[in-house]
């Protein structure tokens, strides 16, 4: 069994923000050997809890406002590979620093968003994206939510079409269970 | 009081929670009076025992007894008392405490309000409620028992998580819950129905108020939790579609589509399948929520695996609750279409429409959310879904929403009328169009914002149209029901919503600057001017203090204080300074000084300039207050049942149909 | 027979949850697998550990495989890995390198004077500018890489004896084959 522990190079515990309320390592106390080690692992990751972004707050010597926002939108679309649910435009990790750097020269040697992401994708793989590619492994992502759609859409059209139909006169207004049988006076608000 | 006492106390509660579940449900199904009666004394009984044992842990953190295990892993002596309540629930085993209290909490306000329901009814709807806390009590008691003893006692604690050290987050997770727990009122009352063949039929308008009141609640959480994330987190963010914020806007999503469906059903007859599908989906999300965030099945929010047992504890549980109902509803949904015929044009289609986009929202968020692990098994490698996947899918299916929205109240059921619906697209079309004109030159061509305003106006001016609507038509007393209140609230409350995160996101300055004391930096115009860092300190933290004056036009608008606070065990936490407004937030976080020796030299900050953000949660509690308002309406509460027929099965008798 | 369909819907996802679970208890969480397998490593130049005015390069190292290991004083589990390094390390047939990641240098003799050495070689990139480019995210992390100076083989983490015998060998025997 792989386990993968990062520590921070100051000595500091990783500086990953961390939502709260997720389980905590030292409450799997009773987990066997193996286990035990990757809470071990986990204690060495959380324990820092270092938040927010002290350590990602570094003025860059950008041209202009325009070059400083389309780095800001260009970070908040990659993953930090060290805490992984942190964008790179937020992570205080080192290496979040150091790839916000890459990435700054990049910028300022004129290569295009595609090309940095290029770039850190041949290095780090399609993870440190937040937009997944759409190649054929990801249609069923990309695809499902429409095809989904679709299904739905067909059932609600011919739901339509059955209740059109009908069982004689459409009317409207009046509730569906007897309650015009004297429980709820109509001024009861259910007049429209 | 020792801690045992509370392990004990859970287990006197388990005993009655299997009492409640499973002797009403054999009375109602053997028509014997004795057994169902059990279902309310049981349920008070639990929930006694729930409290008592959530007590005694609130007290073993108040008294500082670190020889409980998780008393030591959340709490220090320095941690304020209000804080240390807010940590019985800071971590997992405490948290199942909580949700086991809630439903306890749901079980006894639904046990007090239906002495008037139909004995069998309610007898089924307790009983299901006691099944589900069969299973977390049971969750609790063998694998995660708060009360379990840390020898030998450490002279001090941990800490609570400098991130839960905050009023929002103390008050997050409890109206979350109430939320997520609220649903499993209108599940209870859904598996009644399909447990006693649906002869109730008015069980439909039972559950309405229950669901409106568990959405409110879960519509408060999600803006209570969006609204810490973004003062705590330091990052001014709102929202991060990250996995664990999905898990609780699922349940929303859906809780959304099943309100309406459920007036369609309640007013109409129609869509009863589809209703009663909606609430066990509902009830289902949450406790999918439940899984996701404590199985550790999403790997990529955490860096390490749960605990596999505690993992395949809720999985079996979901299976049997979440697959029993489906089962259940395979086998005995009504199979005839009911309900009142309803032409193309006409408000139940709009509902229909509506709870397609809603229902594929919640799928797609589903699917997003879950990609990655689909996309370990099918050996896809690390696949990564984010905001940019979320945030492209979620506006295209809701669009279809905002543009029904105005014809929603001036749609009849049945048949719409054409004339009064066209009148209602001119007029808001118009004032869309116009608003989104002027908008044009504020905002110096950003589509989104121009898109945000035109749509938020078109949504804005149908409620007010049709709220003006009923003032001249109805006389006073009756112009607005409480159900329409709550609906036209609502509706306005998405408005709000809406034009906040399109102007938010579209007009927001974000901008990080190194500044040595006495220097400024202005950023829309305003002007930031940074007066140095000091030491200062707080009950359990110290920290390194800054001020920012900000002058606008020459006049201070605001002086703000961002900190860095070490906690114990240098937990370092970042606290922005964030000056409200109803019309722009003003952020400053700080950074690292630029020489980690002299904190009173230079220093990098980021400032922010958020205009309208504000009416992200503005919008968000406006919905939420549209949904208490509705539950509130008279209309849905029980009245007397003129006669009980005798048992066996009961006959639906047209003048005994409850109101 | 459509209201099956939320059911066995269902029951997939049950399924994929049960395989979540299962996945996640021998895998780690934060595992990204490398896009450099089988792709030429990246053309580095980095000062020797000892002798920081030597500069040891790609095409110094071509000609044989070896393993290059990514290690730092800083880094717990690298303590952890050291032992497995220092016996089974020899046994694996080919050279080790050191790989010496954002530390100080001084700190990092001092660490491998304290735990010795099982490296043949040791490379200091202190900036950690060239492992951007090995696309390394952590330490410890290991490469495989053959006599043409390709990829082929990455591990993330600690290596085991386990790891080691399952994936490493198996993987050093295949590129000692193809060359003499």
């Amino acid at each position: 069994m792989s386990l993968f522990r990062w520590q921070h190079p100051s000595g500091r515990s990783a500086p990953c923000a961390r939502m709260p309320f997720v389980e905590s390592p030292r409450n799997s106390r009773r987990a066997q050997g193996a286990l035990l080690r990757i809470s071990l692992v986990a204690m060495l990751v959380i324990a820092g809890h270092a938040f927010a972004a002290s350590g990602a707050i570094e003025p860059l010597p950008f041209k202009d406002h325009a070059q400083e926002v389309r780095f800001q939108n260009l970070t908040k679309q990659l993953r930090c590979m060290v805490c992984q649910n942190e964008n790179l435009a937020d992570s205080n990790a080192d290496l979040a620093r150091d790839l916000r750097l890459e990435v700054f020269q990049l910028m300022q040697q004129g290569k295009s968003d595609a090309e940095i992401k290029r770039y850190l994708v041949d290095r780090y793989s399609d993870f440190v994206l937040y937009d997944p590619p759409l190649k054929p492994g990801t249609w069923l992502l990309w695809f499902g939510p429409l095809a989904i759609l679709l299904a739905g859409g067909v059932v609600v059209t011919v739901a339509i079409r059955r209740r059109n139909r009908g069982n004689g006169a459409i009317d409207d207004d009046k509730p569906a269970d007897g309650r015009q049988a004297g429980n709820a006076p109509a001024d009861m608000g259910d007049d429209w | 009081m020792t801690p045992e006492l509370g392990q004990l106390a859970l287990v006197l509660a388990f005993l009655l929670a299997i009492a409640q579940g499973v002797l009403p449900l054999i009375g109602a199904w053997r028509g014997n009076r004795a057994l169902m009666a059990v279902a309310r004394p049981a349920a008070a009984g639990q929930a006694v025992f729930v409290a008592m044992a959530f007590g005694i842990l609130a007290w073993a953190f108040l008294r500082f007894d670190f020889s409980v295990q998780y008393v030591a892993d959340n709490s220090n002596l320095a941690l304020p008392w209000y804080y240390r309540i807010a940590a019985v629930w800071g971590a997992h085993e405490g948290s199942l405490l909580l949700w086991i209290l809630i439903l306890n909490l749901w079980t006894v306000a639904l046990a007090a309000l239906s002495h008037k329901l139909p004995e069998v009814f309610a007898a089924r709807v307790l009983g299901v409620m006691g099944l589900v806390a069969i299973g977390f009590l049971a969750f609790i008691i063998f694998t995660s028992d708060p009360f379990g003893r840390l020898l030998p006692m450490p002279a001090d604690g941990a800490d609570l998580n400098p991130v839960l050290q905050d009023p929002g987050m103390t008050f997050h997770p409890p109206v979350l819950y109430m939320g997520y727990v609220g649903f499993s009122v209108a599940f209870a009352f859904s598996i009644a129905a399909l447990l006693g063949g649906e002869v109730e039929q008015a069980w439909v308008r039972w559950a309405r108020p229950w669901t409106n009141a568990a959405w409110g609640f879960l519509t408060l959480g999600i803006v209570a939790g969006s609204w810490w994330a973004y003062a705590e987190l330091g990052w001014g963010g709102w929202w991060f579609w990250d996995p664990v914020e999905n898990a609780s806007f699922m349940p929303w999503l859906i809780g959304a589509a099943l309100i309406h469906a459920q007036a369609i059903t309640e007013k109409r007859g129609g869509l009863r399948a589809w209703t009663l599908l909606l609430s066990i989906f509902a009830f289902s999300f949450s406790l999918l929520g439940t899984f996701l965030v404590r199985s550790g099945v999403l790997t990529s929010v955490h860096a390490f695996a749960s605990d596999p047992r505690r993992g395949v504890f809720i999985l079996i549980f979901m299976a049997i609750v979440v697959g029993g109902s489906l089962l259940l509803y395979a086998l005995r949904a009504p199979k005839v279409t009911g309900g009142k015929p309803f032409d193309i044009v006409s408000r139940e289609t709009a509902l229909l429409i509506g709870n397609l986009m809603f229902a594929v929202a919640a799928a797609m968020v589903m699917l997003g959310t879950l990609f990655p692990l689909i996309g370990d098994a099918l050996h896809l490698g690390r696949i990564s879904v984010g905001p940019p996947y979320f945030g492209l899918l979620f506006p295209l299916l809701m669009a279809p929403v905002v543009l029904l929205l105005p014809f929603g109240p001036f749609l009849h059921w049945g048949k719409a009328d054409g004339d009064a619906l066209k009148q209602v697209a001119l007029r808001a079309g118009i004032a869309a169009a116009a608003c989104a004109i002027v908008a044009a030159f504020f905002v110096q061509g950003q589509l989104k914002a121009i898109a945000g305003v035109a749509a938020a106006v078109w949504i804005a001016v149908g409620v007010l149209l049709y709220a003006l609507k009923r003032w001249r038509d109805m006389p006073r007393g009756r112009r607005y029901p409480a159900e329409m209140a709550g609906m036209l609230l609502a509706h306005l409350g998405v408005a709000v919503f809406v034009i906040g995160v399109l102007l938010s996101e579209s007009l927001s300055v974000t901008h990080d600057v190194r500044l040595a004391p006495g220097q400024h930096e202005v950023i829309a115009g305003y002007d930031f001017r940074f007066d140095g860092v000091h030491r200062t300190a707080g009950p359990n933290w110290r920290a390194d203090q800054g001020v920012v004056t900000v002058q606008r036009d020459g006049h201070t608008v605001a002086v703000m204080h961002p900190q860095k606070r070490t906690y114990a065990r240098e937990q370092v936490q970042t606290e922005s300074a964030v000056d409200a407004g109803v019309f722009r937030d003003l952020y400053v976080a700080l950074g690292e000084p630029m020489d980690a020796n002299n904190i009173e030299g230079a220093w990098a900050l980021r400032l922010y300039y958020k205009p309208f953000i504000r009416w992200i949660w503005g919008g968000g509690l406006l919905m939420m207050l549209g949904g208490f308002v509705c539950a509130g309406d008279r209309r849905f509460r029980i009245k007397r049942i003129a006669a009980e027929a005798a048992l066996p099965p009961v006959e639906p008798q047209p003048q005994e149909s409850p109101a | 027979m459509k209201r099956f369909v939320p059911l066995l819907v269902f029951i997939g996802l049950v399924g994929l949850f049960g395989f979540g679970i299962w996945w996640n208890s021998w895998h780690d969480a934060r595992y990204v697998p490398s896009p450099l397998i089988d792709k030429p490593a990246p053309d580095f130049a980095l000062p020797k550990l000892d002798a920081p005015d030597q500069t040891v390069t790609k095409a110094s190292l071509l000609g044989k495989p070896y393993l290059l290991n990514v290690f730092a004083s800083w880094c717990v589990a690298c303590a952890e890995e050291h032992p497995v390094l220092m016996t089974d390390g020899r046994a694996l047939g080919i050279p080790l390198v050191g790989y010496d990641y954002k530390d100080v240098p001084d700190d990092a003799r001092r660490w491998l004077r304290e735990h010795g050495s099982p490296y043949d070689l040791v490379i200091a990139d202190q900036p950690g500018r060239t492992a951007i480019d090995f696309g390394v995210y952590g330490a410890p992390e290991s490469f495989l890489i053959d006599a043409k100076g390709v990829i082929r083989y990455k591990h993330i983490g600690p290596l085991t004896p386990e790891v080691i015998a399952r994936e490493l060998q198996p993987a050093i025997d295949a590129v000692k084959r193809e060359a003499p």
